[in-house]
């Protein structure tokens, strides 16, 4: 499974809870989309602390890493290079 | 405190369905089990079940005025029915006993539908006025005691509670998905709708009149549209400007005084009953307040009741002896574990009618029954003091967020917020300054101030029906708030804002009612809350919001208006939410029964409220023990309640009455 993938299914399990509907593409904000309340965005770290095996900094917890599909691949794949 | 219930035919002669009398009373058994009253015409029904409180000997209900022409079914308490009936007295009305509800009718003929507005007190009751065939309805300012109506067939069904009306032979409402959209939303219904289609309850402070030829400002839905119905009393604020002028010592010290001598009074009229009255004590400091102010103040001697938890995140018990030994109650607590949450469950959700987000009311049903085990019918309790005086965390946000509005590049102004919920400062900066910066860009909105917490909540709509998706993303809900709102609300300042939509939706729609009302009576246990004195209410909607919330501190001056009476420990300690462990409460093993009989089972699944393909992940989850969020627990207890109240309502409820249904014996019809 790549890595796309596997972050679009957790978060269709873990806070659509199987519904995939309201995730309407790659680019959408999960916070602004309500897919994801404030506390939701610790689950998703611990998720890619352990799944991908990261060390996620506090200065990495923005937006700009992790309200989207498309940016939480990015983030990954930049992680998993460096 | 009671349970009312009747049906009306204006038009026909009133045939009623066998045994009508005896499921519609039977099913509120719990609101009053000492006496079962009926009374009938060939117009109207009347129901009545007694707990009494005020005089004990001849309180009986349905009861009439001097000619009969009058009849009334009554529950709660008018706090004042002294003074108004040394009044009425005086112009010449005769009474035939000394109970507050024939004050009722004689006041009702004296001042017709304004009558109200002279009562102090806890009420909702029905008059029949025989000459007339006009059915009058009447509910308290805050909606303590609640009362429901639908129509069927042309007749006009009511009672305290939904089962009564369910209870009624033929009247089957199923639950709403688009009602449930809005728990799912607002966490309550707002008025005048109900979790169930077709039953609208009647808003706080009002009245209506249901009458053959009526033509008044007709009711909004559900309420039958033949109902007319009468606003009689809103809280009503001061403009922002007055929030915010400055404040002599003089004046402030002028408020403190007055606020003291208002409580006094509040407490004082609530402890007149024929019964012994004790008091919950939370450990926090409203129930505190109000237990060490009667201990002051007269020299009733006070029984107190607490609940505390086993799990020590919970748990106040501490607080609360500490609070009891410095008044010198006699204090008595039960305590809770997830355990008994789960075994309660189902007998709660029978009691709240409405899904709800928390186990919060599962602790306050053991409570009560604590109360009653003791033998005591009425407890004083401190609620409403956080919607009077601004003590809950919504109130000091909507400040903060104001605050930051006015500057939404800040990044100090919106660092404030973890100042209110200390959790959050786990939460990454940047969202939440997303989340809590929803709607940020429109400080004018009506609804500025609970925006946050809707959106944080709306998501649960997903686990419903298209038709309750749908009738959330409509927001008929938020338009039906907005007709609430006073003419003047657009100048009220954020914080009055805010207690207002308090009020008008949780208060009476959560707190009085499945934490309140539906707990206490349950157990056959009546509240009465001081900080709800119309009287002290208003006196504090009145004065500056910055006495109230001083900087962002809450309840300011009613900290200073009791500091002599409380110990400085309570007295100073942050404001801890009252919360209950939930979806951990149901691993052991009734949870775990609950959840396979409820969320597991396919078959008895409904299509047309649920969206079933949710369900499976979000038991997954909870098995999983990986519910950490508001949000998964919200999702989870508002499933399991909706999914107990549609069995208990629907295909259940023949079962659930078979043991509470009235023998012939224990109806007392009632003469003229």
């Amino acid at each position: 499974m790549d890595t796309r993938e596997a972050v679009r299914n957790y978060i269709i399990e873990n806070f659509l809870f199987g519904d995939a509907e309201p995730l309407r593409g790659d680019d959408i904000s999960l916070l602004d989309e309500g897919i994801m309340d404030s506390v939701g965005v610790m689950e998703l770290v611990a998720f890619l602390e352990q799944d991908f095996g990261l060390a996620v900094e506090d200065d990495e917890l923005v937006p700009e890493n992790l309200d989207s599909i498309s940016n939480l691949v990015g983030f990954i794949t930049r992680k998993q290079a460096a | 405190m009671c349970g009312i219930c009747g049906v009306v035919a204006l038009e026909a002669p009133l045939d009623l369905p066998f045994e009508t009398p005896e499921r519609m009373i039977g099913v509120m058994r719990h609101r009053g089990p000492d006496e079962f009253g009926a009374w009938r015409d060939d117009h109207a029904f009347l129901g009545h079940a007694r707990l009494s409180i005020i005089d004990l000997v001849s309180g009986q209900q349905p009861l009439c005025n001097e000619d009969g022409r009058y009849w009334i079914t009554f529950n709660g308490e008018i706090f004042n029915y002294p003074e108004l009936t040394a009044e009425l007295t005086g112009l010449g009305h005769v009474f035939r006993t000394r109970s507050d509800t024939e004050a009722i009718v004689h006041a009702y003929e004296q001042w017709g539908e304004r009558c109200v507005e002279r009562f102090n007190g806890q009420f909702a009751f029905a008059i029949w006025d025989r000459r007339e065939r006009r059915l009058f309805l009447a509910r308290d300012r805050f909606g303590i005691r609640p009362l429901f109506v639908a129509e069927q067939d042309g007749r006009l069904l009511f009672g305290s509670e939904i089962k009564a009306l369910r209870a009624y032979p033929g009247f089957e409402p199923a639950l709403d998905a688009t009602a449930v959209a809005e728990v799912f939303t607002y966490w309550v219904n707002v008025a005048p709708a109900t979790a169930f289609e077709g039953v609208a309850q009647l808003p706080p402070g009002h009245t209506a009149i249901w009458e053959a030829n009526r033509h008044g400002n007709s009711a909004p839905a559900p309420l039958p549209p033949g109902l007319s119905i009468r606003c009689y009393w809103q809280p009503e604020f001061r403009s922002a400007a007055d929030d915010h002028r400055h404040v002599e010592k003089a004046e402030a010290e002028k408020h403190r005084q007055e606020i003291r001598r208002l409580l006094v009074d509040a407490a004082v009229i609530r402890l007149r009953a024929d019964v012994p009255v004790g008091a919950y004590l939370s450990g926090g400091l409203d129930s505190s307040a109000t237990a060490a102010l009667i201990h002051s103040e007269t020299d009733h001697h006070l029984k107190t009741f607490s609940v505390g938890f086993s799990d020590p995140d919970f748990d106040e018990t501490e607080w609360q002896y500490a609070m009891a030994e410095h008044i010198g109650t006699e204090h008595v607590t039960v305590k809770v574990d997830a355990q008994d949450i789960a075994e309660r469950f189902a007998d709660v959700v029978w009691q709240t009618e409405t899904p709800i987000l928390r186990t919060a009311p599962a602790p306050l049903h053991a409570l009560s029954g604590l109360a009653r085990s003791e033998n005591f019918k009425v407890v004083l309790t401190g609620e409403g003091a956080d919607e009077v005086f601004v003590g809950y965390n919504i109130f000091r946000e909507a400040k903060v967020r104001s605050f930051w509005s006015r500057q939404p590049d800040s990044l100090r102004r919106p660092a404030l917020l973890t100042r209110l919920y200390p959790y959050l400062k786990q939460s990454p900066p940047e969202f939440l300054r997303r989340f809590y910066g929803a709607g940020l860009d429109a400080p004018d909105d009506p609804f500025f101030s609970h925006r946050p917490r809707w959106k944080n909540t709306s998501p649960l709509v997903n686990f419903l029906a298209p038709r309750g998706v749908e009738a959330a993303a409509a927001g008929e809900a938020a338009g039906r708030l907005l007709h609430w709102l006073p003419s003047d609300f657009d100048r009220y300042g954020p914080v009055a804002r805010a207690q207002f939509l308090e009020m008008t939706t949780f208060l009476s729609g959560y707190l009085l009612s499945s934490q309140g009302d539906r707990m206490l009576m349950g157990n056959s246990v009546e509240g009465r809350f001081p900080f709800l004195d119309h009287h002290l209410a208003e006196y504090a909607a009145q004065i500056p919001a910055s006495l109230k919330l001083q900087s962002l501190n809450e309840k300011a001056i009613l900290k200073k208006s009791v500091a002599d009476l409380l110990p400085a420990n309570i007295l100073q300690r942050p404001k801890q939410p009252y919360r209950a462990p939930d979806s951990a409460s149901f691993a052991g093993a009734r949870g775990r029964e609950l959840v396979a009989e409820h969320l597991e089972s396919d078959t008895s699944l409904n299509h047309d409220v649920w969206n079933l393909q949710r369900l499976p992940a979000l038991v997954r989850k909870w098995q999983a023990g990986r519910m950490t969020s508001v949000r998964d627990n919200q999702a989870f207890v508002g499933l399991l309640s909706g999914r107990v109240l549609e069995k208990d309502f629907g295909p259940g409820f023949e079962h659930r009455l078979a043991s509470l249904r009235l023998t012939p014996d224990e109806l007392n019809w009632r003469g003229d």
